[in-house]
């Protein structure tokens, strides 16, 4: 057995470990881990999301119980500070010595600091751990303005951050254009522009002088002569090797930091290798994490096989999102290498700047930098790294091909050699085998068994389309079945269900399916049932999601919210005070949410039934906010009291919300009505929104907020209420019948052939010959709607469903509650039970 | 908040000591689970209805340590039954306690078998 000691536990070092583990077990090679920080390897490239989830565990490469499970020795928290070459041992600052046969120096880099006065100060920080980060948050609580030191890759995302902390944000960079290394003088321009019109200033070509203020940062002064007010600094200025090792042990190190290593990674002590940004390689520090992997493998394959798989310049092609910009850069981005004719795209309305470096005799392609779209940036990195030949138009590869066809010949063109995800190193031929051999049919199964797009994730979208091209030759067609247990669409199982007549789930797996159902199909066939039938949920409650089942909304720490339902958001005093009495008894949190209703959290599900008892005897029914069914219909005052209301927008509101009320359907559904054109109610970010007009009302629909937020489009013009009522029957009847799970109205329209001027046909001119049965339809589900609340209120039966244990009336002891602002919030989730 | 997790560890056949008679079979919901209160360890019970079999798992959910998977929806994976935690779809066998889709921890199981109409886990303490 060879004794494998690792210094550093960051994304490298846990790299190293995985693909060590992956092809050896602890008989061949035991391995001991030292991280210096207090919590296991987590996603750096990543940590920005911090600020949004404020906790690690979505960041986490790996839980202890993994190190656990592959015997791997982690100690954490424990920083070596000496290696005895001599003896072959490390030594901790706690005085622990660990003996090693192989020693790999992962340690990473730390934040490079430029020598400008006054650092020392009281709120300046760097942006690199996760304490770094909590270190900033709080200082950000009694800060107005941040200031972002680096323009490069890792400091604007430190400028978003900032920005996301709800600061007055500025970033200085000390050259004449952002992202110095990616990108050149126009991209940097639009980037910038970009990111201005976000609220980031953007300070180019200034070189800090000092840091003003009395112990605590109150300022920058520049060069210039010229000073920035600023209640903290972040210093993003690049990275330095932690090479402080090398200094005591002999290991040679770089002028300007890192352990220096030949091709096989291996210092000066032919024992000892380094990887990762710690390394030196060819006078090169990787600042990225696919070199740091391949880095990882280059050692793994040389400590198994004695393999002397070498290490060669590595592409530093990069694509990245930043601040919801798409920024690339590939290949030989500014042409250094040879001569070269670039094709240059620009749109300075959209935002968007692609510059390509087309080789001098026109055949191949060098490189380039894509900012603002960079959806072509696989493909044409593949067409860089596997020299293939351009297009006869090359300019198409940049603005798309005018006639239909894809460009470059796409996927297929591509060679199975072709490297497609460099966190993994999988290349299409990888894929394809896992596809054909493995039978990883589904992208779960090619990413389970290939691990690609499992780093970074660029290249999902691209493995999916080498995933469904492969399944094409392979004679599959790519059908869109719910799940394994049926071999049929929604919208099939949709007509299968209305025309023979079947109710009950089991039924419909016995008679068209197979095995015993799962996750997916049982809530997306509950749903049919309830849009087709109409019959009470609960009756077959073990198919329902979670939230349909206890008809409520599950939260952290296991209890539910309630959300009665309050048509168009007008409520009596009266009623309201019943919320407030009911919120008041059970102790629950109080929110308004953005629906114009009231949520009211931190019910046990023993009180579910207690608590609507009370709000349905006060005149209250079921808001359906557990429920893939209408939501609200949001309205603003309307014409009853605003001056400038020209319908009565709350009675429509009302109307159109009770008819609709309980609506089972793919997704959740939103709705909206506004009195005027100055649409407070914003009526077009719902699926479908109602505008008043001087002679009647527009109709706009498959709108929706969210991840992708998506105008409303317009259906029909300048007509009545009763027409309005009938397109939008019709409209929500025809999404209910051919949409798939979990497809909002947009993604339904996006995917509809021939868009909304085919949706029009359908339901405004009814080319179909539809129209009157989708109305009969949805008159059928108006006309069966019922209560849930009402009917477990008054139903024994169900009544007593709702407890935690089965064999004691007692309520879950692991609920507890803090306080916030007064009122209760559950345990956190990393804090919960602990 | 409870002061430390509970202490789930599988329970084998062979090492049952204890069978707790936790309830009648007919208070668990046909093809669904439900959760029993054992000495202060709570356990999710499913009643496979369609394979005419039971299971019982611990009832936290190992990814954000809730107290769930008894409300979790039960079914299939080609033919390893499984449950899928109501939070956030993670999936774990039923018969193994293997976690299915991921690096979350494995679930602890316990033997189940019922009598005259009563439903028993068997614990080894």
């Amino acid at each position: 057995m060879e004794k494998i000691v690792v210094i550093g536990n960051g994304m490298v070092g846990y790299k190293f470990c995985e693909k060590l583990r992956a092809k050896a077990t602890a008989e061949e090679f035991s391995i001991t881990v030292f991280g210096e920080e207090p919590i296991p390897a987590y996603d750096r490239v990543h940590l920005s999301e911090y600020f949004t989830n404020r906790s690690t565990d979505n960041l986490t490469m790996a839980p202890r119980s993994w190190y656990e499970e592959n015997q791997i020795d982690l100690i954490t928290g424990e920083l070596i500070v000496n290696i005895d070459r001599e003896a072959k041992k490390v030594i901790s600052y706690k005085g622990r010595e660990e003996s090693y046969d192989k020693l790999i120096l992962a340690t990473g880099s730390s934040a490079f600091v430029p020598p400008i006065e006054g650092v020392e100060k009281q709120g300046v920080f760097v942006y690199r751990t996760i304490e770094d980060l909590d270190a900033i948050i709080e200082y950000s609580k009694k800060a107005k303005s941040a200031t972002v030191l680096g323009g490069g890759l890792l400091g604007l995302e430190a400028g978003k951050a900032m920005l996301d902390l709800n600061l007055n944000t500025h970033v200085i960079e000390f050259a004449p254009r952002l992202m110095p290394r990616q990108l050149d003088d126009t991209g940097s321009d639009v980037l910038k522009s970009k990111l201005e019109a976000l609220g980031i200033h953007m300070m180019l070509n200034k070189n800090t002088r000092k840091i003003l203020g009395n112990g605590q940062i109150t300022g920058l002064e520049f060069a210039d002569g010229t000073e920035l007010k600023t209640d903290m600094l972040v210093i993003s200025c690049g990275i330095k090797s932690r090479d402080e090792l090398g200094k005591s042990s002999g290991l040679k190190t770089g002028p300007r930091g890192g352990f220096i290593v030949d091709d096989l990674l291996k210092t000066n002590d032919p024992e000892i290798f380094a990887i990762g940004e710690a390394a030196l390689h060819d006078g090169m520090v990787y600042g990225l994490v696919a070199p740091g992997y391949e880095m990882a493998d280059v050692v793994v394959e040389q400590l198994i096989h004695g393999k002397e798989k070498v290490f060669t310049n590595y592409d530093m092609s990069t694509k990245l999102k930043l601040i919801g910009v798409d920024v690339a850069s590939f290949g030989d981005p500014f042409g250094e290498n040879e001569t070269y004719k670039p094709i240059i795209f620009e749109d300075k309305v959209g935002g968007i700047y692609k510059r390509i470096n087309i080789s001098e005799d026109g055949k191949r392609l060098l490189g380039g930098i894509l900012v603002g779209d960079a959806e072509a940036f696989n493909i044409l990195l593949q067409m860089v790294q596997n020299e293939m030949p351009l297009p006869p138009n090359p300019e198409d590869l940049i603005l798309g091909a005018r006639g239909g066809e894809s460009v470059g010949g796409g996927i297929d063109a591509l060679p199975d050699t072709a490297q497609v995800c460099s966190c993994e190193d999988v290349s299409k031929g990888d894929i394809c085998c896992a596809v054909e051999e493995n039978g990883a049919e589904n992208i779960d199964l090619v990413k389970k068994c290939t691990k690609a797009g499992t780093g970074c994730g660029a290249c999902t979208p691209m493995v999916v389309d080498i995933l469904n091209a492969k399944l094409k030759s392979m004679g599959k067609t790519v059908k869109k079945v719910i799940c394994e247990h049926f071999n049929y669409s929604r919208q099939e199982l949709f007509d299968i269900i209305k025309v023979e007549g079947i109710k009950d789930y089991d039924q419909l797996l016995d008679r068209y399916g197979k095995g015993d159902g799962c996750e997916i199909c049982k809530p997306a066939t509950a749903s049919l049932f309830a849009s087709i039938w109409n019959e009470m949920i609960l009756e077959q409650d073990t198919i329902q999601d979670s939230n349909d089942r206890y008809l409520a909304n599950i939260q952290k720490g296991g209890s539910y919210s309630v959300v009665p339902r309050i048509p168009g958001g007008e409520i009596t005093p009266d009623k309201l005070i019943t919320i407030g009495q009911v919120a008041k008894k059970y102790n629950l949190y109080t929110k308004i949410t953005g629906g114009q209703r009231i949520d009211l959290f931190g019910a046990r599900v023993d009180q579910l039934p207690d608590i609507w008892e009370e709000l349905i005897n006060a005149g209250f029914e079921s808001g359906h906010a557990y429920g893939k069914s209408l939501r609200t219909v949001k309205s603003c005052v309307g014409s009853t009291w605003c001056r400038y209301g020209l319908h009565d927008s709350v009675s429509f509101a009302i109307e159109v919300e009770e008819r609709y009320r309980g609506l089972r359907s793919p997704h959740k559904l939103k709705g909206g009505v506004s009195g005027c054109r100055r649409e407070c109610a914003e009526a077009q970010s719902k699926d479908f929104g109602i505008i008043a007009t001087e002679i009647g009302w527009n109709l706009y629909v498959c709108g929706n907020g969210g991840a992708n937020p998506k105008h409303a489009l317009l259906l029909a013009g300048d007509i009545d209420k009763e027409t309005c009522v009938k397109y939008l029957d019709r409209f929500l009847m025809f999404y209910l019948k051919t949409a798939e799970p979990l497809n909002r109205t947009a993604t339904w329209l996006n995917k509809m052939e021939g868009g909304i001027d085919y949706l029009k046909e359908v339901i405004v001119n009814d080319c179909l010959g539809i129209g009157e049965q989708l109305e009969k339809e949805m008159e059928f589900m108006v006309e069966t709607y019922k209560c849930e609340w009402k009917e477990v209120v008054n139903n024994p039966e169900l009544r007593a469903r709702f407890k935690h244990f089965v064999n004691s009336a007692e309520p879950d002891p692991n609920i507890k509650f803090s306080d916030m602002r007064g009122q209760i919030v559950p345990a956190n989730w990393e804090t919960a039970n602990s | 908040m409870t002061e430390t997790l509970p202490a789930y560890k599988t329970v084998a056949l062979s090492d049952v000591k204890v069978w707790f008679k936790a309830a009648k079979e007919t208070d668990f919901p046909k093809n669904g689970g439900a959760c029993i209160n054992y000495n202060g360890l709570q356990v999710a019970i499913f009643n496979f209805t369609r394979r005419n079999e039971w299971y019982a798992t611990q009832n936290l959910c190992p990814h954000k340590k809730q107290m769930i998977l008894s409300r979790g929806m039960i079914g299939t994976e080609q033919e390893e039954p499984k449950v899928a935690c109501p939070f956030h779809k993670k999936t774990f066998s039923l018969s193994s306690g293997k976690n299915l889709n991921g690096t979350e921890c494995d679930l602890a199981t316990y033997p189940v078998k019922v009598e005259g109409g009563f439903v028993y886990v068997g614990f080894s303490e």
